[in-house]
């Protein structure tokens, strides 16, 4: 199973180290985590998506609700949810193929957000599955660097996370 | 305007600190010149693994919190041991440590080591302070989450800079922490769901931890034991939780608890877990575990609920504050062949040891006849001195048991009897030590003399590392490798450190040299020269069910 969890935390620094350390020593997998400050500067939020069996993703919120640095942990996977991921790919792209690469961008309604002598720079946001599928398009091209945000979601109409479950 | 240094004697004040355990050096200097005019007692020891376990166990005995103080960088490293011993056992502990100054930070300087870093995962919460204007809140929070809910340790490491800056001293104000809030009441319907199934359980079982002492709720377990007629079996760290002596007690279930505590387990229909964790050495094969019963587990800490083992009903809770409310709407209904089965099995299968030559088991017995009648506190270092410890001193009162349950901290024992005794100084105090662990941490010896703490210490000296022996001995076709001791002279040693000293090798001088030591107003080390290849029976082998035992 995999879950998304939305987690708010004091802008604390080593809170990262906290939920990181955590992580690793209890042997949970995280298949992504973004973090950032809110509108209130002294609160960040993370949305971290893991992967596990049922009593470890119980186990996870659990763990997580014991740091003191951590103000709200809330499993969101079963709410309706608003989920992004923003992928910036630097693809091979010699003159003859810039034409073909912008089609494919135009169809996944990305961006070209840099035009270098021999390369490009795509921006595309989206869920996952559409990041996936942009990346196995411009891959034949040859993919010279990529960088992915990791999912962050909010859960739809007025829930939010800091509604008690 | 104060020091920082000066604040923090001001803050520990407020905290109703009386006496911390530390170590001085280079990063910590400016706390020490606060400390040479404050009217809190300061116990040198002589390593800081001692001020550690000693606040541990100054804490243990009383419930209040246990204050350690330590240098940065080795000083700091040296706290890990104790403060992991603290986690593990839910101790309520603040260490402080030096830390180089903050201008210096992060640049690999002399003795600097990144101790939030080191000891976040064995830390219930830890703070590095960049601004003496946030000591008083850091200190005030740091109180209040090592003494709340589950409690455990923290650690403040503070600059030498921030230790030494003045300002003004200003009152933190309430304590306003976000993530961390924690409950004491249980869920009703949880509890009603509880006393339910207790109603219609026919062979109710109590397994009762650590928990319970925490929490103050022994005359709760004891009352909720007599209401429903429940026999009581305990884990390490719930030992005095229980009295002893009541008709109802079963021992220590688990690895090596007793025969008939692990049978009740095994065949009960309603097992109520109170403040305890289903540690592996308590489950053995989790699968197999209390395989009849309905689970009720009862804990403060939420995390723990359905961890290791899947309950039924999980309650999250003070274990004080939900006994109080669950003994409000309690009937039971218990069947009598129940009990009549218990006492079958107690009667056919009791804890018992061969009574000829020098039984580490006839030890102890002597040392609870002794000192029966008299406030006494037991201390233990780890391995078999602590499992005979468990089994055969027969623990009355909570905090009367001091051991380090968890992480199994050889050397904890001794300096844990130095922060028992400060904090219980008209109390007798024994430290029941093995040949190996007294010398992880004998250096205290010379802190006991040095403040004259009159504490106890029974060597059970079989020239082993007894626990691992009997492993090689039972799994490993008694191939010793590594175990056996060549000891140094420990009466000498105690004596050279000022305390006094016997080697007892006969049964006959079991008794008397006891009285001796708890007659005498010093130190005193007993070298109980004992069986050499006595193992702790009954033992679960690792891994397989607890019905299932050796011995």
């Amino acid at each position: 199973m995999r879950s998304t969890f939305s987690v708010l935390v004091e802008n604390n620094p080593g809170v990262l180290a906290r939920v990181a350390g955590l992580f690793s020593r209890r042997g949970y997998n995280i298949d992504s985590l973004s973090v950032s400050r809110t509108d209130d500067p002294t609160i960040s939020r993370m949305t971290i998506v893991v992967e596990g069996d049922e009593t470890i993703l119980d186990q996870v919120a659990k763990q997580l609700r014991k740091l003191v640095d951590v103000i709200r942990v809330r499993d969101i996977t079963n709410d309706p949810y608003v989920d992004r991921e923003l992928v910036l790919i630097k693809v091979n792209a010699d003159s003859a193929k810039r034409g073909e690469i912008m089609q494919i961008v135009e169809i996944f309604r990305g961006r070209i957000v840099d035009v270098g002598e021999h390369t490009c720079i795509v921006e595309v946001t989206g869920d996952e599955g559409k990041i996936n599928a942009i990346e196995s398009a411009l891959k034949p091209f040859g993919i010279v660097e990529l960088v992915r945000t990791g999912r962050v979601a909010l859960q739809r109409g007025t829930q939010t996370v800091l509604v008690e479950e | 305007m104060l020091t920082g240094g000066q604040i923090l004697v001001e803050c520990l004040r407020n905290e109703g600190v009386d006496t911390i355990f530390g170590y001085p050096g280079g990063a910590v200097l400016p706390i020490y010149d606060a400390l040479y005019d404050a009217d809190i007692r300061h116990i040198l020891t002589r390593h800081e693994q001692g001020a550690a376990h000693a606040a541990d166990g100054y804490a243990r005995a009383t419930g209040r919190p246990g204050v350690c103080l330590a240098t940065s960088g080795p000083g700091a490293t040296n706290l890990v041991t104790g403060l992991a011993t603290a986690s593990m056992d839910s101790v309520p502990m603040v260490a402080l440590t030096g830390q180089v100054p903050t201008s210096l930070l992060g640049k690999d300087s002399f003795q600097e080591a990144d101790i939030t870093g080191i000891s976040m995962p064995i830390t219930k919460h830890n703070y590095l302070v960049r601004d003496v204007n946030d000591l008083p809140r850091i200190i005030k929070e740091a109180f209040y989450i090592a003494t709340t809910g589950r409690p455990g340790p923290v650690l403040i490491d503070i600059p030498r800079d921030v230790s030494a800056a003045k300002t003004e001293y200003r009152d933190p104000g309430p304590i306003g922490l976000r993530g961390y809030q924690p409950r004491l009441a249980g869920e009703p319907a949880k509890i009603a769901a509880a006393a339910k199934a207790i109603a219609k359980a026919r062979r109710p079982v109590i397994y009762a931890g650590g928990g319970v002492i925490n929490s103050g709720a022994a005359g709760q377990l004891r009352k909720l034991a007599e209401t429903l007629m429940a026999p009581v079996v305990v884990t390490l760290m719930g030992l005095g939780g229980f009295p002893a002596d009541h008709p109802l007690y079963l021992g220590m279930l688990g690895m090596h608890g007793s025969r008939y505590a692990n049978y009740a387990v095994s065949e009960c229909d309603l097992l109520l877990a109170i403040g305890v964790r289903f540690d592996d050495r308590v489950t053995g094969k989790v699968e197999t575990f209390a395989p009849h019963a309905t689970i009720i587990h009862i804990d403060i800490d939420q995390a723990e609920l359905g961890k290791n083992v899947s309950v039924d009903i999980a309650i999250a809770g003070d274990v004080r504050t939900v006994l109080v409310d669950l003994l409000k709407h309690l009937t039971s209904n218990p069947d009598p062949a129940w009990n009549e089965k218990i006492q079958h099995w107690k009667k056919e299968y009791p804890l018992d040891y061969r009574k000829e030559g020098m039984r580490p088991q006839a030890v102890i017995r002597e040392i609870a006849e002794v000192t029966a009648g008299r406030p006494v506190r037991i201390t233990t270092e780890v391995g078999q001195n602590q499992m005979w410890t468990a089994q055969y001193f027969p623990f009355t009162r909570p905090r009367s048991f001091i051991s380090s349950g968890g992480l199994g901290t050889m050397g904890y024992g001794f300096p844990a009897a130095i922060g028992v005794q400060v904090a219980c100084p008209d109390e007798l105090v024994f430290d029941i030590a093995g040949d190996g662990s007294i010398q992880m941490n004998i250096q205290e010896l010379a802190t006991a003399v040095n403040y004259e703490l009159p504490i106890n210490v029974a060597i059970l000296d079989n020239g082993y590392l007894g626990m691992v022996r009997q492993w090689q001995e039972l799994f490993y076709n008694r191939r010793y490798s590594q175990t056996e001791l060549r000891n140094p002279d420990f009466v000498k040693i105690a004596e050279a450190y000022g305390a006094e000293a016997l080697r007892v090798e006969k049964v006959t001088e079991i008794r008397p040299a006891l009285e001796q030591a708890v007659a005498s107003s010093k130190p005193v080390l007993l070298d109980f020269i004992i069986e050499r290849e006595e193992n702790v029976m009954p033992m679960v082998p690792p891994g397989e069910s607890i019905n299932k035992m050796l011995g």
